[in-house]
């Protein structure tokens, strides 16, 4: 992965200076809330429900092992001994202390962390695949151009104020496994007719309040040319986002507004002033960024190792974890093994400081020192030999991370709700739990197969309620909580949004109302349909009857 | 007389912001004034070289692509800090205009933003006026360097990384 060189360290070890600074003169009474909310916010500080929460960055879902320890550290020793991984590829810490911020941050930027552009009106940590590197189907590895956008985005001095957030996501494969299409910008990885690599842009996709799918501003861009084409994207937007309105200023309303024909004309306009400027990225930096992702020493396998597959044809529990949990390398002899932070009876993404430390010793015992954070909230291990697949499900199951439901109904996408943000209109969490209960039959979800459930707690959409097959949002009915239930979204490179089936639901209903749609399903599919399939044939109508029919 | 961080330094401000007003109330000592004045009445202005023209976040700086070789100060409006209109238009007036003249960042002007707002290719800062400008001058100094091509560093970090290494191997040899 990539390491900080002095330049890298100076700027965080500055940014923190700074806002220690900040912290003290607010706390002195230097700074009015107003004047201190952007600063703290883009150093990942939000001040909650209940207490400050504090948004780490985990930069494109890359983790060394020291780093986790170091999360781990920070969870014991200034929060309740857990943290939360988001659905951005962070973490969240849900009750440090504001006096203390300072100190934490110091303590990241020991080992090449911080917490940056986090939050706030600005442009916030570059996602992209959690599979990069070692996914077989990639036309570039994403992780080079990740850094380089990361370095572009941190401190931009013209775009820290914009009209709103501003997400930015990455895909090196054609399979997009980096939900794209609901960034407010996609790059991805394609090739033109020549077999040159180059990006295809996509703006002005979002989930939130109003979700739309991205546009393509530019079919192929000369990977040269990334930062300078960023650059003209976000100089339009900055200056004729709508800032009136928060719930406007987003720019996927100024790329509907515009249409996209003539925001795409104001933007290649003025690429064509900075093109080819300072800002094309020379094939050395490229390189030399490249050089940090360079593949770790893999041993020489021929083919698929003997005792992984006696063990696959001996031992059920650990077959069905192996078809859920692992995806193929590209490595021979080699797998990526999914950490599902989705257990029953624990919030979707949590883990606690001795889980971490768990996890960082698996990590150098098992995957070269490294895991990813996924934005499915789960962990992985893209590095680790099929011999040692035995060994590490049975560390994975001790630890509780080796549920064997990825890609499942029970592998929720949940934000933290209601019980602990302050913009939720109702509670996830436990809706979550409720849900994962009723399905607790293994053989019954793999028989369902694939099927994503989303959960977020109000309109903001952090759950991602929008793109899953089925989405459930939290909504405020005078004063108490309600579930709005939608289907047929789905996320990757058929992204589609989910179609609200009717009136919302009470808490309490909400286990038989997933259970209708699922007999639903499993009462008309085809021989190997899944879920999303069947609904995109059959339509929303016969899952709104039944779910509807029974209920007076 | 007010006082204003300029290039680098604090000093008086001999400037007068008109916010709004009309030709013939305009004071006969330095004055800037709003761009929809200096359009109306741009060709009897430019006698004057003492005529500065101050922009709003919503204006165009090409309202002054035929003036920036003869305006020797151009204001930019920011009424709220977290408006961050200004910085592009800072960044155009002095990349795409070529503007050679003061570039002065007026309005809700404060300490934590002066560093970024000098990347864009702010040289003058009227501080907010309850706030002290020689306590927020420390905020140029903020940061020391950029990973962007910025109108202060015309050449992002990237094209200079291996050459500031390179210095600093020699120094520590």
């Amino acid at each position: 992965m990539y390491r900080y060189d002095r330049h890298d360290q100076r700027f965080i070890d500055e940014r923190v200076a700074q806002f220690r600074d900040q912290t003290r003169r607010f706390l002195a009474g230097e700074l009015t809330e107003d004047e201190f909310r952007p600063l703290r916010l883009q150093n990942g500080l939000y001040i909650q429900k209940y207490a400050p929460m504090l948004r780490i960055a985990i930069p494109y879902g890359l983790l060394s092992s020291a780093q986790l320890r170091t999360l781990a550290h920070i969870g014991r020793k200034y929060d309740r001994g857990y943290g939360h991984f988001t659905t951005r590829q962070n973490i969240q810490f849900n009750w440090p202390r504001l006096e203390d911020v300072p100190d934490i941050l110091a303590e990241l930027a020991r080992v090449q962390m911080h917490a940056i552009q986090t939050s706030g009106n600005c442009v916030r940590n570059i996602t992209t695949d959690h599979f990069a590197g070692v996914a077989g189907d990639e036309i570039v590895d994403p992780r080079p151009y990740c850094e380089l956008l990361r370095q572009w985005s941190t401190f931009h001095p013209e775009f820290a104020y914009l009209p709103r957030k501003f997400k930015i996501a990455v895909s090196g494969s054609p399979v997009d496994r980096a939900a794209t299409l609901v960034h407010d910008i996609g790059v991805h990885a394609v090739r033109d007719q020549d077999g040159e690599a180059g990006f295809r842009v996509l703006v002005g996709g979002g989930l939130g309040r109003t979700p739309i799918i991205g546009h393509v501003i530019r079919e192929f861009l000369p990977r040269a040319e990334i930062l300078n084409y960023l650059d003209a994207i976000m100089r339009v937007y900055n200056r004729f986002g709508r800032r009136d309105n928060k719930f406007k200023a987003r720019i996927k309303i100024l790329v509907k507004d515009m249409s996209i024909d003539v925001f795409r004309d104001h933007v290649e306009a003025d690429w064509e002033r900075i093109r080819g400027g300072p800002g094309a990225v020379p094939d050395e930096e490229v390189a030399r960024l490249a050089s940090f992702f360079d593949a770790p020493p893999y041993e020489r396998f021929d083919g698929e190792d003997a005792s992984f597959r006696a063990a696959l044809a001996d031992n059920r529990a650990f077959s069905n974890w192996v078809k859920r949990n692992v995806f193929p390398h590209k490595v021979p002899g080699y797998a990526v093994v999914t950490l599902s932070l989705k257990k029953t009876g624990v919030p979707p993404g949590d883990a606690t400081s001795d889980q971490m430390d768990a996890v960082a010793d698996l990590a150098d015992a098992y995957s070269f020192g490294e895991l990813r954070v996924s934005h499915e909230q789960n962990l992985i291990f893209t590095d680790v030999k099929q011999a040692a697949l035995l060994a590490l499900w049975g560390e994975l199951k001790a630890l509780g991370f080796a549920t064997p439901n990825i890609g499942l109904l029970t592998d929720i996408i949940c934000c933290p709700g209601g019980d602990f943000c302050s913009l939720a209109n109702a509670k996830s969490i436990p809706i979550a739990e409720s849900i994962q209960r009723r399905f607790d039959d293994l053989d019954y979800l793999y028989d369902l197969g694939e099927i994503d459930l989303n959960i977020s707690g109000c309109m903001n959409a952090c759950g991602h309620h929008h793109v899953g097959n089925i989405g459930v949002l939290g909504v405020d009915k005078n004063g108490s909580e309600w579930y709005q239930v939608s289907i047929g979204g789905d996320q990757g490179e058929h992204a589609s949004l989910g179609k609200v089936i009717g009136r919302s639901f009470a808490a309490v209903d909400m286990p038989d109302v997933i259970e209708r749609l699922v007999d639903v399903y499993v009462e008309r599919r085809h021989e190997d349909e899944r879920f999303i399939d069947a609904v995109r044939r059959l339509g929303v109508e016969p899952f709104r009857e039944r779910v509807y029919a029974e209920a007076h | 007389m007010p006082k204003l961080i300029k290039d680098r330094a604090v000093v008086d401000d001999a400037w007068t912001l008109v916010r709004e007003g009309s030709i013939d109330e305009l004071p006969v000592t330095p004055v800037i004034i709003p761009l929809g004045l200096w359009q109306q009445h741009r060709d009897a202005l430019h006698e004057r070289r003492d005529v500065g023209v101050w922009l709003a976040p919503s204006d165009d700086p090409d309202a002054l692509a035929g003036d920036v070789s003869s305006l020797s100060l151009i204001a930019v409006d920011f009424p709220q800090f977290t408006d961050g209109r200004g910085y592009s238009t800072a960044r155009l007036l002095r990349e795409k205009y070529a503007f050679a003249g003061e570039l002065r960042a007026i309005g809700d002007i404060l300490r934590d933003q002066l560093y970024y707002l000098q990347e864009c290719g702010f040289n003058a800062f009227a501080v907010r006026s309850d706030r002290d400008a020689a306590q927020a001058l420390r905020g140029l100094d903020d940061f020391s360097d950029n990973y962007q091509a910025t109108v202060a560093r015309p050449l992002p970090l990237f094209r200079r990384r291996p050459e500031a290494d390179r210095d600093v191997a020699t120094q520590s040899s």
